[in-house]
Formats: C-alpha cells, structure tokens, sequence
C-alpha cells in the first residue's frame, strides 16, 4: 500500500531515461529479495517496498553517486523470469533489452540462490554487461548458507558482490564493483546449455545476426526469441532498429536452415520451449550446487512452525481475525491518548488566531473564511485523522515488512476462487486499507485482465485510510462505550472491515456472473520467508511516507473545502444561505437512505480526498448555527446529537463510509488502469449502489420497528 | 499416473512432467518445475485450496486445478518423513 507519487502511477515510466547525465543502470531481481530496499538506500528515493511480488509495479528513477561516477538507477518490477509474459515480465524484459541501460544489476537472495540464478541467467543473457547482487547476506548466514562470491563469479564470468541492503556500509562496495564493471571490458558471461538441438540451431543463426546487429542487441538472445516466434520479444527489437531483422535475406536463410535443425530433432513449439526454461534451470541448479554450502533451504523450521500457525487449516482464519483486531485495538488506544489533547490543541490556536485577526482589524469576512472556514475544517482534518493514521500505518508496514500479507493472499484464495477471482485480489485488497488508489494500481500484479477487473472495480470496498479514522469516531461515538470503550471500537472496527471484505467477495462474484463471466485463471503465489521486521526503519517510512503524504493530500482538499463551506453558508439567497439551499435540496434522499441533506452533501464535497467527509458534516452543521468548543469525541458526538444523529444515522453513516464512490484520485487511477471510462463509471456506480440499498434497508427497516 | 493433487502434507516427490499448456506451463517452469525436481508438500490452506509447495528451496502456493496438470514420477519415491 505504498503510497507515494511513484507507486500510485505519477512520475513513473518503463523505459524513460531521466533527465541529465548519468550513467543508466537497470536494476532487475525476483521479487522479495530487498531490491527496492537497495534501491531506496543507494537512491533515498522514497519508494516503498514490501514483502510480495509486484511491489514496484512500473520501472521507478533514481540517482546515486559513486566516488567516480553518477548513476540513474532504473528499479525493475521484480520477476521471477523474463520468458512467462506476465505485465511485469514484459516492462522489465523490454527495459533490459531496449531500454538503453549501460548495465544491468540482477538481485539475488543469498538463501534463495538456485531459484534467483534462473532470472540472472536470462538477463546475462540479454545484456552485455551484468553485476550480480546476493542480498540479504545476513539472513542467509543466520539460515546457515554460506554462498561462495568469488566462485560464484568465476564460474558465471560476471562480478558478484555481497550486500546487506539493510546496512549502507555494504553499499560502497556495491558502487565499487558498478564503476569497474562500466569502465572495464564487457565480462565474458557463462552460456547456458540448451541441448545438442538447439546449440546446433545457435551455431546457425548467430553468425548473420552478430553480423547484422553489430552489438546493438545480443546475437544469441535475439535467435533465441527468432526461433521462439516470440512476438512480444521481437517488437520492442523491432521497433530500436527500424527493420525487421529476420528480413535480412542472410538472416533469413539461416533461421530456415536452424528451424529444420530443430524440426529433425522434432523440437518444435513447446518442445523448444521447453528445452530453455530446463536448460536454465539445469544451469542454475549446478552453479548453485557448486557455490552454495550449508543450509538446505532458506525456508526454515521457525518458518515451517510460523506456517502451521498462520495458515493452517484450522487456525488460519482465526489468526487472522485476532491479528486484524489486535492491530485496531493498538490503534484506537493509542489514538485515543492524544486524540483530545491534539483537537484541543488545535482549537486553541484558532482561538489565537481569531485574536490575531481581531488585533489587526481584520473584516469579519476575511476572519470568518479563513479561521472559521479553512482552518476550522483544517483542524479537524487533522485531529480527527493523524491519531489513528500514525498508529495504524507503521503497525500495518510490520505486517507487511514480516511477510504476512501473501499469506492472506493464500488464505483467502479459496473464497476468491470460489468467486471465479485470484487469491491475489487479497493483497489488492489488503493495499487497498492503506490507499484505494495504490490498490487500483497494484491491480496488476494479477495476470488474468478478467480478474485484474474484477479488483480494479471491487477495490474501493474495504475502506481505505483516508475513511478508517471517520468509520472509527462514527462507531465509537455511538456505538462503544463503558469500560471496554478501546475493545468494543476495536471489535466493531474489525467487523465494518470484515463487512467490507464480504461485500468485496459479494461484488466480485456479482461481476463475474454478469459482465465478467469467466473461469479462475492459474495461480502461483510466492510466499516468502518471514522476515524479521526492521522497526525503526518501519516507523520512519510510514510516517514520511504514509501518513505526511496522505495527510497532506487531505489538508490540501480541506481547507479550500472549509472555504467553501463558508461561503456557502455565509451568503444568502432568498432568505436562506446557499448551504441551506443546498443541503435542503438533498435531505429528502438523504432521508431516504437514514441519513440527511448535510451528510450527502459533505459525502459529494468529499469526492477529492473521503477524509474530510466528517470534518465536513460537523463544519455544515457548525456553520448553521454557533458552537465554539470542539474538542474530543465527546463534543463531537453532542453536535451531531444536537442535529438529529441516532444509532441509525451513524450505522447508516459508517454503511456509506464503507461503499459509496471512491475518491477522485482512485477514480483517476482506474481510468488510467482501465483505459475506459465505462469501467471507472462501474467503479463508481457499483459500490455507491451497494451501500445505497444497506443504508435505505437499514433506515426502512428502523422506521418499521421504531 | 499420480499428479501432485495427490500429495498429501509431509510427504514429498519427484515431478515427472507437466500435462499444462502454454502461459501455465511456463509459469510452473519458471517455478523449477521440470522432471526430476523434488517437491514437498507442506500444508493446505484453510480453504483446503490451495496448497503450499516447497519447491527448489522456494514455498510456492499452487491450487487444485493447477497441480492436475503435473505429474509425479511412479517411483517408491513420495517416501512420507516427519
């Protein structure tokens, strides 16, 4: 749920070169081996990175220094290979082959090192010159794997450097072996063995396409993905070079010539196929057996006892409840110590300000648009929405950093078959919680589009952290109180979450038994090993990241919004102010669906940033009449009372919290995913009706029984 | 001709060959699934699908459908240890 300008589609382009000099580096790796960590230590680019595949989801830009030289340094999605055409495969098999890097570095897990040499072989492959990374040297070695650097290069003719991303020291050496490897010769990279058959096709096509190609791409790559047929491969080719290269008539020839080679051998289509991805994987497997000592597996016995306890059959959903509980219970007390004292705060400075205005004769005008209306709504923003954000954010990075969100994402893979969906909706979803929008974008680390759909326009059911806090003070206003106040929010927070995900599945399955139809797609999920969290890093990160950005985000909305509802409510229009008109002109639908004109129209102000709906609802009412003192819940809650609330309006408020449109910068986000705005009118008109029918059911079913 | 739906947790075996066609096949290849590679079996998940697989040192989730189309070696192999 990273939710910086990189990972919700801003600023971010595959095979862009970045302005200014430098040399252009692609950093390429399977995915959870800490690369964007590496990234984000050489670069300090803050772009966030997270324990499941598909993070970096387009190609994110970064600078860093060496003592010789500067580097661009591209930061790939992470893949396991560049052969299975997946969205991310493609963005970094086209930046390796066409992106005009200098160098590639390949990524590694040094407990994972057999599996993580199938990519580098390919990319060693593809491009001329390749620096190999094994990372996470530390976990290895607490694992027990011990992985020979120096043998490991000898034996792939390419530099190999150690690195713990998570300590900066080791990154000097890093930038060392970069600057060698770009000033020196081209290294001499091991060839993998494809069998007697294709080698022999090889020797045949390789000559004229070395002779043709003159070092713009590699020979033997290119006849690979000649005699593959592989289009995908040979367009981006196609489209640097400006001429077909099987056109050329020696060329040509021997591609003829090589594909009868191959037919004699009866090696064709997936036969060929087949012959590379085992020639890969034999290749990394003796490499690894030769370099890699100890341990067996990175995957370890505490990992194996985490698993049963996680995942298992019967505790699986368990656990997950009571963690998703423990994390909003830990949130709200701890919201709930600074929560009044921060709205306190706050209305005092307004007060000062009103003093300042008034000992500079300000107009009332001017005071009361500026103080009454921006910061008011302002401060609100603000008190209502730091506390739990602060709290929430850095808890749910733990989870993230520890590496239980793919365990969801398998948990939860059954009930999003059964709806015809992909168990990585799950991580859609869970991305989702922290921002709509990073959810809609993180999309695509599904592969089906029928099932990259479906979470596109079933993301914004679970309530994002711009909505969490408003549900929350809504809740426990009306709903928590006594002594276990802390544990009924928690309670009644994780049941709307719950909620939100039942109507998640209950849209999905919708969908895919009318405009969606189709059948579950294959699944292949990664878990990786837990890891043990970096705490500290954790905390800076999501607050510098998470909360600053959401915030700010919020407060830019909020204070033209309060100005707006100032004006509204201070001009006046035959007799009434515009405010009154408006909200009047809404209340008999509000009505209908157990609310009033007031919320609707502070739910449609809110379209920009859903944070501001409450602050909202509470500066309408305010404006209407006189009320000074707003500090805490409790304040708040006489307010709303005082405008007519009761339990139904506020579980008919915290329905529409949880489904109603999503916000505009969500909606622009599936716009851009999509490409249509038929399907971002679906994303909009879909959980709006849904919450629509809960709330006129809830208000209907009130009014029968009152 | 036993496929790897039929493992049960703890026990482990030898891929044989894969029976999946096109992006699947390459999907489970690039996983390392090519003849003679070892796979464990080591849990369901609570739905009862799908399951998780250690394969090549990596734990890899796969479901029901998908593990019909790969086929272990018949051998004495499958040899339950726990």
């Amino acid at each position: 749920m990273g939710l910086t300008n990189t990972s919700t589609g801003r600023g971010t382009a595959a095979g862009r070169r970045a302005a200014g000099d430098g040399t252009l580096i692609a950093l390429a790796g399977n995915p959870n081996v800490g690369k964007s960590t590496l990234f984000n230590a050489l670069t300090g680019l803050n772009q966030h990175t997270g324990n499941w595949s598909g993070k970096t989801i387009s190609s994110a830009q970064g600078r860093c220094r060496s003592l010789r030289r500067e580097y661009i340094l591209a930061d790939l999605p992470g893949t396991y290979s560049l052969l299975a055409r997946s969205a991310e495969e493609v963005v970094t098999r086209d930046f390796l082959c066409c992106g005009g890097a200098e160098a590639a570095v390949v990524v590694c897990d040094a407990a994972c090192l057999e599996r993580n040499l199938n990519l580098t072989l390919q990319v060693m492959e593809c491009c001329s010159r390749v620096l190999l990374c094994v990372n996470l040297m530390d976990e290895a070695k607490r694992k027990g794997i011990h992985v020979d650097l120096e043998g490991l290069s000898r034996r792939l003719g390419i530099p190999v450097v150690g690195t713990v991303a998570r300590r900066k020291k080791s990154l000097s050496q890093f930038l060392d072996a970069l600057d060698s490897l770009v000033e020196g010769p081209a290294p001499k990279p091991l060839r993998v063995g494809y069998g007697e058959a294709v080698e022999e096709a090889l020797a045949l096509l390789t000559p004229p396409l070395e002779e043709t190609l003159a070092g713009r791409f590699s020979a033997r790559w290119l006849a690979l993905r000649l005699l593959e047929e592989d289009e995908g491969a040979l367009a981006p080719v196609r489209a640097v070079l400006g001429r077909e290269v099987a056109g050329e008539p020696a060329v040509a020839a021997a591609l003829e010539k090589a594909r009868v080679v191959l037919g004699a051998y009866g090696l064709t289509g997936e036969g060929l196929t087949d012959a590379i991805a085992a020639g890969l994987i034999r290749t990394a497997q003796a490499v690894s057996r030769e370099t890699v000592r100890g341990g067996k597996s990175g995957y370890s016995e505490a990992d194996r006892r985490a698993d049963r306890l996680l995942t298992g059959r019967a505790v699986g959903y368990p656990a997950m409840l009571l963690l998703l509980l423990l994390v909003f219970y830990l949130t709200i007390s701890g919201a709930n110590l600074f929560s009044d004292w921060l709205g306190a705060a706050l209305f005092r400075v307004q007060d000062l300000l009103t003093a300042l205005f008034q000992r500079l004769n300000a107009p009332a005008w001017l005071h009361g648009a500026l103080v009454l209306g921006a910061y008011r709504v302002l401060a609100w923003v603000v008190s209502v929405m730091l506390p739990p954000m602060a709290i929430f954010f850095p808890l749910f990075t733990l989870l993230e950093d520890v590496g239980y969100l793919p365990r969801i994402a398998y948990n939860l893979d059954k009930p999003f078959q059964r709806c015809s969906a992909c168990g990585k909706q799950a991580l859609t979803m869970s991305m989702g919680l922290g921002c709509n929008a990073a959810g809609v974008v993180g999309c695509r680390i599904i592969d089906s589009p029928r099932e990259r759909l479906l979470a596109t326009l079933t993301n914004s059911l679970v309530p994002c952290n711009g909505r969490f806090p408003a549900l929350l003070s809504v809740l426990a206003m009306f709903f928590a109180g006594g002594a276990l106040a802390g544990f009924s929010s928690a309670l009644l927070l994780t049941g709307a979450i719950v909620l939100g995900v039942v109507a998640t599945f209950f849209a999905t399955w919708l969908l895919s038994k009318t405009l969606l139809r189709g059948l579950p797609s294959s699944f292949v999920l990664e878990m990786p090993p837990y890891r043990r969290p970096q705490v500290g890093q954790v905390i800076v990160r999501s607050v510098l990241d998470r909360t600053v950005f959401v915030l700010a985000r919020a407060a830019a909305v909020a204070a033209p919004a309060g100005l707006l509802i100032w004006v509204l409510a201070n001009v006046h229009a035959g007799g009434a102010s515009l405010l009154a008109h408006c909200a009047a002109f809404l209340d008999p639908f509000g009505r209908l669906l157990g609310m009033d004109g007031a919320i609707l129209l502070a739910f449609l102000l809110g379209l920009p940033a859903n944070e501001i709906v409450l602050p909202m609802i509470l500066m309408i009412y305010t404006a209407q009449g006189s009320l000074q003192e707003l500090g805490g819940l409790a304040e708040m809650k006489a307010v709303l009372a005082a405008n007519g609330w009761t339990w139904v309006t506020a579980l008919c408020v915290a329905l529409f919290i949880l489904m109603h449109w999503p916000c505009s910068t969500t909606l622009l986000t599936v716009r851009k995913e999509t490409g249509s705005w038929k399907w971002t009118g679906l994303a909009t008109v879909l959980p709006t009706a849904m919450g629509m029918v809960c709330c006129f059911l809830v208000a209907a079913a009130a009014r029968l029984f009152a | 001709m036993r496929t790897l739906c039929e493992l049960q947790p703890g026990q482990r075996a030898c891929v044989g060959g894969l029976l999946s066609q096109g992006g699947m096949r390459r999907r489970l290849m690039d996983v390392g699934l090519i003849e003679h590679t070892e796979v464990e079996c080591l849990g369901r998940s609570p739905g009862g699908d799908p399951a998780a697989y250690l394969i090549r040192g990596a734990v890899i989730a796969l479901r029901r459908a998908d593990c019909a189309g790969i086929v272990l070696e018949e051998e004495e192999g499958g040899v339950s240890w726990d």
